[in-house]
C-alpha cells in the first residue's frame, strides 16, 4: 500500500497532472466565453505532433513548443470560425477536429519520418529537461519541507511550472481584468455585451485563441517533456479527462488545479498498481483505475458537489434576435 | 416642465428610415422628431415596428435607408458603441444583464475604465453612489443580478445608461414588469431626468401611461408612423383608434351576472413555496356558475401560488377545494390532467413557460393537455388530420394570425399566442375556467377580443376565476373582486368598488385599519 503515497507517485502525479491542467485551463477560457470545446484532445494531439516533429527537425525544444502552439492555435481558429463566424454546431466541429488530427498526424508522420506515425526519438536539447531548483540539494535532508521541495517541486520541466503558474494567472485574468469580465459576460449573456458596445465575436475569438495556446503547450509537454517524441494517439483521452476536470471544477481556475491533481494522482496510482495485489480485492485491472476519473466525475456530479452549471450561453452561437 | 427654446435643434431627428427583415418590412419610411428635454411616447401594437426603430437608433440594427441626426448633427450609428458615444442609452424590454454578475460588474461592463478592473471600480463606486442618491435609484451594488427582483433589475439598467452619461434614454416597455407603485416611482425619475434636460423616449402599448407621463406621442402601425400628437391635445380614444386602425371599445360591455350554484369552492387553503414560506394563508372563497371572480393584488402576494394549487400544479399544505361539488386532492397528488377531464380549464399566467411549448407548432400547442382525448388520438397514434382541422377551426374562430397551424408558437405575437392558449382551454366546454394575467404583453386589439371571450364564457354559465395585476382589467371584468395581500384575502368588493378603494386594499390597508383610522 506504500505505493499510494510514496515520492515516486507524488512526483509523477505532478507530471501527469500537467497536461490535464493545461488542457482544462484551455477549456476554461473557451467555455467561459461560451464556446464549448471537445476538441481539446485533438488540439493537444496536434500540438504534440507538431512539437515532436519540429523539435527533431530543428534540434530545439523551444522551436518544437512554438510549432506545437502554432498548430494548436490554427486548429482553435478553425473551431472558432466554425462556431463563432459560421455559427455551426460546437460539438460537431469539436468532434471533426479530433478525428482530422488523429488521422493527419499519423499520415504526415509516416510520410515524413517513416516510423509508422511516430516521430523520431528525441534527446538532449530536443526535449525539455528537468530543472533543479536552487537549494534543492541542500534541503534534501530536511524532513517534510525538504522532501516536498527537492523531491516534488524541484526537478520538473519548465512547462510544469508554467502550467501551475497559469492557475493564479488565469484567476487574475478572469476576475480582475477587463478582458476577463468581458469574456465571462460573453459566455453568460452575449446580448448584454453587444448592447454595451463590445464585439461579441472578437471577445470569443480571443478566448478561443488562448485555448489554442494552452492546448499547444499541453501537447508539447506530452511530446517533449513527459515522453521523448510523438507517438500515435499519445493523448489517450487526456483531453476528455481535462473536460471532466473542468466540469468537476465548475469552471473555476483553482478548482481546476485540484481536479487535475486528483485525476493525475489516479493515473499515477493506476500505473503502479499494474500487477500488484490489493488487500481484500486482489489484483485490480488497470482499466478499472483508468476509468476512475470518469466514474468519479459522474458520481460526484450526480450529487456530492452540487450542480455544475455551465456558462449560460455556452454552446449557442450568438445571433442578434429576430 | 422644462421647455427648451424652439431654436435648439431636436434631440433626435429620423428621416426616411426603412428596414426589412427578409420579406417583412418592419419600418417603412419613418420620420420622427423628438424635442430635447421632453418625454416622447411611441405607441403601437406588438409588431408595429417600435422596437426595431429604437434598435436602429441604438445601433443594434442597421437601417436599409434613411438618416439619423442627433442634436442637429447628422451621423451614422453602425453599432451600439457609436450610439453610447452619441449619448444614447437604452433599457431593453428583456434586460441586457448578466445574471451571475454583481450590479457593479454589470454597470461597468463596456465602460471599465482601464484594462485592470481595480482602478475603474473605485471610481465607478463613487459615481454610482452619486447617481443612486440623486435619482433615488437605490440598489446594493454588490448583489448578484439573479438575486434581485425585476423592479430592481430595471434600476440597474437605468443606472447603466446614466453611468455612461446618456442624454437620451430609450425605454422599451419599462412598466410591463412593475407594480403600480414601482411604475409611479419610475415616472418620478423620468420627470426628474426631463427637468434636467435629458430626453426620454418611452415605448409602450399602455395608453394610460402615455397620457400620464409623456409630453408628446407618436403612433406606429404596421411599420409606419401614422401620427404624432401633443399629449395634451389628444385622447386615449383617438390614440387607440390610430394604433389599431379602427375604433376600439376600451370599456367592456357586459350585462348583469346571473350567478348559479357554487362550482369552485376553496376552503382554508394554505400553500407554502419551496423555501417553506407561507404564500397562501388560510384562504377561503367560492366561485359560482355564471360569474367572474377577480383576484386583485400586487404581483407576488400569493395569487400565482393560489392558482397553482387549485390547478394541481403545486401541492397545498392544508385546505380543501371542491370542483363541481367533488373534492380535488390539493394536499396530495392532484393530477392536472385529471382535473382537465373533470372540467377545469387553466390559462396560466406565464404562457411562455406553462401555456405553450414555443418550438412546437400551433396545432401541436392547440392540443396540449388534451392530447390523450380520443378526438386527437387513437391508440398510440395522433390523428393529424383531425388535429389540423380542429386547429384551423379555432384559428378562424379566434382570429389567430397568421392563420397557419404549422407555424411555431414562438413565431406568433403575444396576443396571438394568448389566443392559442385561450382557444384550447375555452373550447373544451369547461365547468371552471382559471385565467391568469390574460392580457399581459397583449396588444389593444387582442385585449378587446380576449375580454369579450371571457365574458361570453361567464354568460355561458362557466365559473371564471380571474387573476390579474392590472386593476383596470379586474374592474372591468369581475363581478366580485377579492384582494390578496401577503397571502391573505384582505377584502371583497362588488363591481362598483372604486380604484382608490381597491388600491388601498392592495397595499394591505384593510377594512379594520380603515375603521380604526376613522375613529
Amino acid at each position: 500500500m506504500e505505493f499510494l503515497y510514496n515520492l515516486d507517485v507524488l512526483n509523477s502525479t505532478i507530471r501527469l497532472s500537467t497536461p490535464l491542467l493545461l488542457a482544462a485551463l484551455a477549456g476554461l477560457y473557451s467555455e467561459r466565453a461560451g464556446v464549448f470545446d471537445i476538441s481539446l484532445e485533438g488540439k493537444m494531439l496536434g500540438g504534440a505532433f507538431a512539437a515532436g516533429a519540429a523539435a527533431f527537425v530543428f534540434n530545439s525544444a523551444w522551436i518544437g513548443l512554438f510549432a506545437g502552439v502554432s498548430l494548436s492555435v490554427l486548429l482553435a481558429l478553425l473551431h472558432g470560425y466554425a462556431c463563432i463566424t459560421a455559427r455551426g454546431n460546437q460539438i460537431v466541429s469539436g468532434v471533426a477536429i479530433n478525428f482530422i488530427v488523429a488521422g493527419i498526424a499519423i499520415l504526415l508522420g509516416q510520410s515524413w519520418f517513416g516510423l509508422g506515425g511516430r516521430t523520431p526519438q528525441l534527446s538532449g536539447p530536443e526535449r525539455f529537461r528537468e530543472i533543479t531548483l536552487p537549494g534543492a540539494e541542500a534541503l534534501a535532508d530536511v524532513p517534510i519541507i525538504g522532501w516536498l521541495y527537492s523531491g516534488i517541486l524541484s526537478g520538473q520541466a519548465i512547462l510544469v511550472y508554467i502550467a501551475f503558474l497559469a492557475v493564479p494567472f488565469t484567476w487574475w485574468v478572469l476576475f480582475r481584468t477587463r478582458f476577463g469580465l468581458r469574456m465571462r459576460a460573453v459566455g453568460e449573456n452575449p446580448a448584454a455585451v453587444d448592447t454595451a458596445g463590445i464585439s461579441v465575436t472578437w471577445a470569443r475569438y480571443r478566448a478561443v485563441m488562448i485555448c489554442g495556446v494552452l492546448c499547444g503547450i499541453a501537447g508539447a509537454y506530452l511530446a517533449l517533456g513527459l515522453s521523448a517524441g510523438f507517438v500515435k494517439d499519445m493523448t489517450a483521452g487526456k483531453g476528455f479527462i481535462a473536460l471532466a476536470a473542468l466540469i468537476f471544477a465548475k469552471w473555476k481556475p483553482v478548482n481546476v488545479m485540484f481536479a487535475a491533481l486528483l485525476f493525475g494522482y489516479l493515473e499515477a496510482v493506476g500505473i503502479r498498481m499494474q500487477g500488484k495485489s490489493m488487500p481484500f480485492i486482489g489484483e485490480v485491472p488497470v482499466t478499472a483505475i483508468q476509468a476512475l476519473p470518469y466514474v468519479l466525475t459522474v458520481v460526484l456530479l450526480a450529487g456530492f458537489i452540487g450542480k455544475a452549471i455551465p456558462p449560460k450561453a455556452g454552446g449557442i452561437p450568438y445571433v442578434k434576435e429576430r | 416642465m422644462a421647455k427648451q427654446s424652439s431654436s435648439s435643434p431636436p434631440a433626435i431627428k429620423l428621416s426616411g428610415i426603412s428596414k426589412s427583415f427578409g420579406p417583412v418590412q418592419a419600418n417603412k419610411d419613418i420620420d420622427l422628431v423628438v424635442e430635447k428635454g421632453s418625454i416622447h411616447g411611441i405607441i403601437g401594437e406588438n409588431g408595429a415596428g417600435k422596437s426595431t426603430l429604437m434598435s436602429i437608433l441604438y445601433g443594434f440594427y442597421h437601417a436599409d435607408s434613411g438618416t439619423i441626426a442627433i442634436n442637429g448633427k447628422e451621423m451614422k450609428i453602425p453599432d451600439s458603441q457609436a450610439a453610447i458615444a452619441a449619448g444614447i442609452g437604452m433599457v431593453h424590454q428583456h434586460f441586457m444583464l448578466v445574471d451571475n454578475f454583481t450590479v457593479l460588474e454589470n454597470v461597468i461592463l463596456g465602460a471599465e475604465g482601464g484594462a485592470i478592473l481595480n482602478r475603474g471600480i473605485a471610481k465607478a463606486k463613487t459615481e454610482l453612489q452619486r447617481l443612486e442618491d440623486e435619482y433615488s435609484l437605490d440598489v446594493d451594488i454588490d448583489t448578484l443580478i439573479e438575486e434581485l427582483p425585476v423592479g430592481l433589475q430595471q434600476r440597474v439598467e437605468i443606472l447603466k445608461a446614466l453611468f455612461r452619461n446618456a442624454d437620451i434614454l430609450i425605454l422599451d416597455e419599462p412598466t410591463g414588469v412593475l407594480t403600480p407603485a414601482e411604475a409611479d416611482h419610475l415616472f418620478r425619475i423620468f420627470r426628474q431626468l426631463r427637468d434636467e434636460g435629458k430626453t426620454i423616449i418611452l415605448i409602450t402599448h399602455k395608453l394610460r401611461e402615455i397620457m400620464a407621463i409623456t409630453d408628446s406621442v407618436s403612433v406606429m402601425r404596421r411599420g409606419e408612423m401614422v401620427a404624432t400628437r401633443k399629449t395634451s391635445e389628444t385622447s386615449v380614444e383617438e390614440l387607440a383608434e390610430l394604433m389599431v386602425g379602427r375604433r376600439v371599445l376600451l370599456r367592456v360591455d357586459k350585462g348583469e351576472a346571473n350567478p348559479g350554484e357554487d362550482k369552485l369552492v376553496v376552503e382554508n387553503l394554505t400553500v407554502k413555496d419551496e423555501r417553506g414560506v407561507v404564500m397562501v394563508d388560510d384562504v377561503s372563497f367560492s366561485v359560482k356558475a355564471g360569474e367572474i371572480v377577480g383576484i386583485a393584488g400586487v404581483a407576488g402576494n400569493g395569487q400565482s401560488e393560489l392558482m397553482a394549487a387549485i390547478s394541481g400544479i403545486m401541492r397545498a399544505e392544508t385546505g380543501r377545494v371542491l370542483l363541481d361539488g367533488k373534492p380535488i386532492h390539493v394536499t396530495g397528488h392532484a393530477d392536472p390532467a385529471l382535473l382537465r377531464q373533470r372540467g377545469m380549464a387553466h390559462v396560466p399566467e406565464d404562457r411562455h413557460h406553462m401555456g405553450l411549448v414555443l418550438p412546437f407548432s400551433e396545432k401541436e400547442n392547440s392540443i396540449l393537455g388534451y392530447q390523450n382525448d380520443e378526438t386527437y388520438t387513437s391508440g398510440q397514434f395522433l390523428q393529424m388530420a383531425a388535429i389540423d382541422a380542429d386547429a384551423r377551426a379555432k384559428i378562424k374562430q379566434y382570429d389567430i394570425r397568421p392563420p397557419n397551424p404549422d407555424l411555431k408558437a414562438s413565431s406568433f405575437s403575444g396576443g396571438n399566442q394568448q389566443k392559442i392558449v385561450l382557444s384550447r382551454e375555452m373550447e373544451r366546454d369547461p365547468v371552471v375556467l382559471l385565467v391568469g394575467q390574460p392580457t399581459r404583453g397583449v396588444d389593444v386589439g387582442a385585449i378587446e377580443f380576449i375580454h369579450k371571450r371571457i365574458i361570453e364564457m361567464r354568460d355561458a354559465g362557466k365559473a371564471v376565476l380571474l387573476v390579474s395585476v392590472e386593476l383596470d382589467e379586474i374592474r372591468s371584468l369581475a363581478d366580485r373582486t377579492l384582494v390578496m395581500f401577503a397571502g391573505k384575502i384582505v377584502g371583497e368588493r362588488g363591481p362598483e368598488a372604486s380604484e382608490g378603494e381597491l388600491g388601498l386594499l392592495m397595499a394591505g390597508v384593510t377594512d379594520n385599519d380603515g375603521a380604526e383610522a376613522r375613529q
